[in-house]
């Protein structure tokens, strides 16, 4: 089996979905300069949604062929986190749009919190089985292989980032939305409803979330009240590598991040293998030859890269690969 | 009947009184120039007829209706575009699409695509120049796109707010040129300067401004000839 060609499909397919969770911190971003740490929580709230609908249908003897049941599922939770993402910002972030630049973040953290644990009251604490109703062919691609889940999450964050990147610079509302991000007061003055520009960036971030959630849980058979936390906290690292506020560092960071933490897991065991130098020590050197390796660190580690890559990128490039400025706000 | 009228108008800045008690009139058709030195409150009174800031106190009357204190993005519907000091346009659009933006308002795209034609037939250099983004445009270019764009929301009430600032003669001839065109097509003009001289020349009515309130007021060729606004504003 190709390793490399593996983590690399494996890597596209989980950075497709940072790309997509990415794509909301940084719209945002770039409207209100709020980083919005309950985002993950939005994805949760996704997939637990579809998750619910999808167990409710698929149980209920129904004829539906399990595509479409999903896709129901789908279309539940897209409204569903519209409805979370628009209270959010009415009820949480809009009565602090003037106030010092930490009382936001801090009311983010506060209604990340608040939802994880509305989750948890309303699905349990524990791990929920996400429904695998469709049927999942494996195709073979050189030495590795792509699931039929792989390449529908694939294309399906690239035909929707290439439809937001179509309304951001081809409609009206686009350009109203990137007038409002530059400038709300001037943005006012032509006649934006600027509250109304921002609500709708929000609502939209909630959509693409929706969806995120419903192919995290299908990915990984698994949902659970917590799921939005690493996932967001990942999503947001893609889109400070690519420059938070910006678009296309949102998508290439995220891609970028699921390949690197792809490889990493998949040669970090390899790389990390003390036999490798087993002459520094007597000791090494037998063990080695008894159990043949002596890993540092293995796999689990896997977490670990997005944030050692958040960091370089703060260290070495804080305005991130597409970004133009340094920000001055936290 | 005044277009715009308002009425013992204060604004003020945490606790400040930037501008105390106006009292301003504009009538339709007319080109009214409100001069003063730097910090007067002409600005803040701009911001506050545009909807930019909320009035403390006071009454603005349009048409006939009592604006004061609506957002700005309502003032707009009502026919009032404000050319905001330091031009505001918007650096990372496009020349275009600040245009378009300055037509957000409307729903008529014939009646946008026309006065699109008609601001790059008075602007030659922002056709030339339509696909760029505005932040590569000179200052002189950027005075002409603010104007253009808020040409775009076919106003009845036009308030300008230091249109020569930072430019160079010639292209601050060539704006008080299209600011008489402007005017000359019937637009209602309240323009804020510093430069005394070429508001004045340019105006029907003027208005002086100091620490916050109006000190005069005439006829701009009045004014003009005023020894106090000779000495204090024409440096004669």
């Amino acid at each position: 089996m190709d390793i490399f060609l593996q983590q690399i499909i494996n890597g596209l397919t989980l950075g497709s979905v940072y790309a997509i969770v990415a794509l909301g911190y940084t719209m945002v971003y770039g409207i209100v300069q709020l980083i919005n740490f309950a985002h993950g929580e939005v994805v949760m709230v996704g997939a637990m949604v579809a998750l619910w609908v999808i167990t409710a249908l698929a149980g209920s003897g129904t004829t539906l062929p399990p595509l479409v049941i999903v896709l129901i599922g789908t279309l539940c939770a897209i409204p569903a986190c519209m409805a979370v993402g628009y209270a959010m910002e009415r009820i949480a972030y809009r009565p602090l749009r003037n106030a010092p630049r930490l009382a936001p973040l801090i009311t983010a953290i506060g209604i990340s919190i608040i939802l994880q644990h509305l989750a948890m009251l309303i699905w349990s604490r524990n791990p929920l089985a996400f429904p695998q109703i469709i049927s999942n062919p494996v195709f073979h691609l050189g030495g590795a292989t792509i699931s039929g889940v792989q390449i529908a999450i694939i294309s399906l964050s690239l035909l929707m980032m290439a439809a937001l990147t179509l309304l951001v610079y081809r409609t009206k509302l686009g350009v109203a939305m990137r007038a409002t991000s530059e400038n709300p007061e001037i943005a006012g003055l032509m006649g934006i409803d600027v509250n109304r520009v921002i609500s709708i960036t929000f609502v939209i971030g909630a959509a693409l979330a929706a969806v995120a959630g419903v192919m995290v849980g299908t990915y990984y058979g698994i949902a659970h009240y917590t799921m939005g936390a690493l996932l967001g906290m990942k999503a947001f690292s893609a889109a400070v590598l690519g420059g938070i506020g910006n678009l296309a560092g949102a998508m290439l960071g995220g891609m970028l991040l699921g390949v690197v933490e792809a490889l990493g897991t998949g040669y970090i065991g390899n790389l990390t293998d003390l036999c490798h130098v087993s002459w520094i020590s007597s000791d090494l050197a037998e063990r080695c030859a008894v159990d043949g390796h002596v890993i540092l660190f293995g796999s689990n580690y896997q977490d670990v890269f997005a944030f050692v890559v958040l960091i370089l990128v703060l260290v070495f490039r804080p305005s991130g690969l597409l970004g133009e400025r340094v920000s001055d706000r936290a | 009947m005044s277009l715009l009228s308002v009425r013992s108008l204060r604004v003020t800045y945490g606790g400040i009184e930037a501008v105390r008690g106006i009292d301003l009139d504009v009538a339709e058709g007319e080109l009214v120039a409100l001069i003063g030195a730097n910090g007067a409150g002409k600005t803040t009174t701009l911001k506050a007829l545009s909807g930019m800031v909320r009035p403390a106190g006071g009454r603005v009357t349009y048409k006939g209706i009592d604006v004061t204190g609506m957002a700005s993005h309502h003032l707009i519907r009502q026919g009032i575009a404000l050319v905001p000091e330091g031009r505001g346009v918007f650096a990372r659009l496009t020349v275009e699409e600040n245009l378009a933006m300055g037509a957000y308002t409307r729903n008529d795209p014939p009646g946008v695509s026309a006065d699109l034609d008609r601001v790059f037939e008075l602007f030659p250099r922002l056709s030339e120049r339509r696909a760029q983004v505005a932040g590569t445009l000179s200052g002189g270019e950027q005075q002409m796109l603010a104007i253009g764009r808020a040409m775009m929301s076919r106003p009845r009430l036009m308030l300008l707010d230091e249109p020569s600032m930072g430019l160079a003669p010639l292209m601050v001839q060539k704006i008080f040129e299209v600011i008489q065109s402007i005017s000359a097509q019937g637009v209602t003009i309240l323009l804020v300067e510093q430069n005394a001289l070429l508001a004045l020349e340019a105006a029907n009515r003027g208005y002086v401004m100091e620490s916050g309130a109006i000190t005069m007021e005439d006829a701009a060729s009045a004014l003009l000839e005023s020894p106090q606004v000779r000495e204090a504003y024409l440096g004669q």
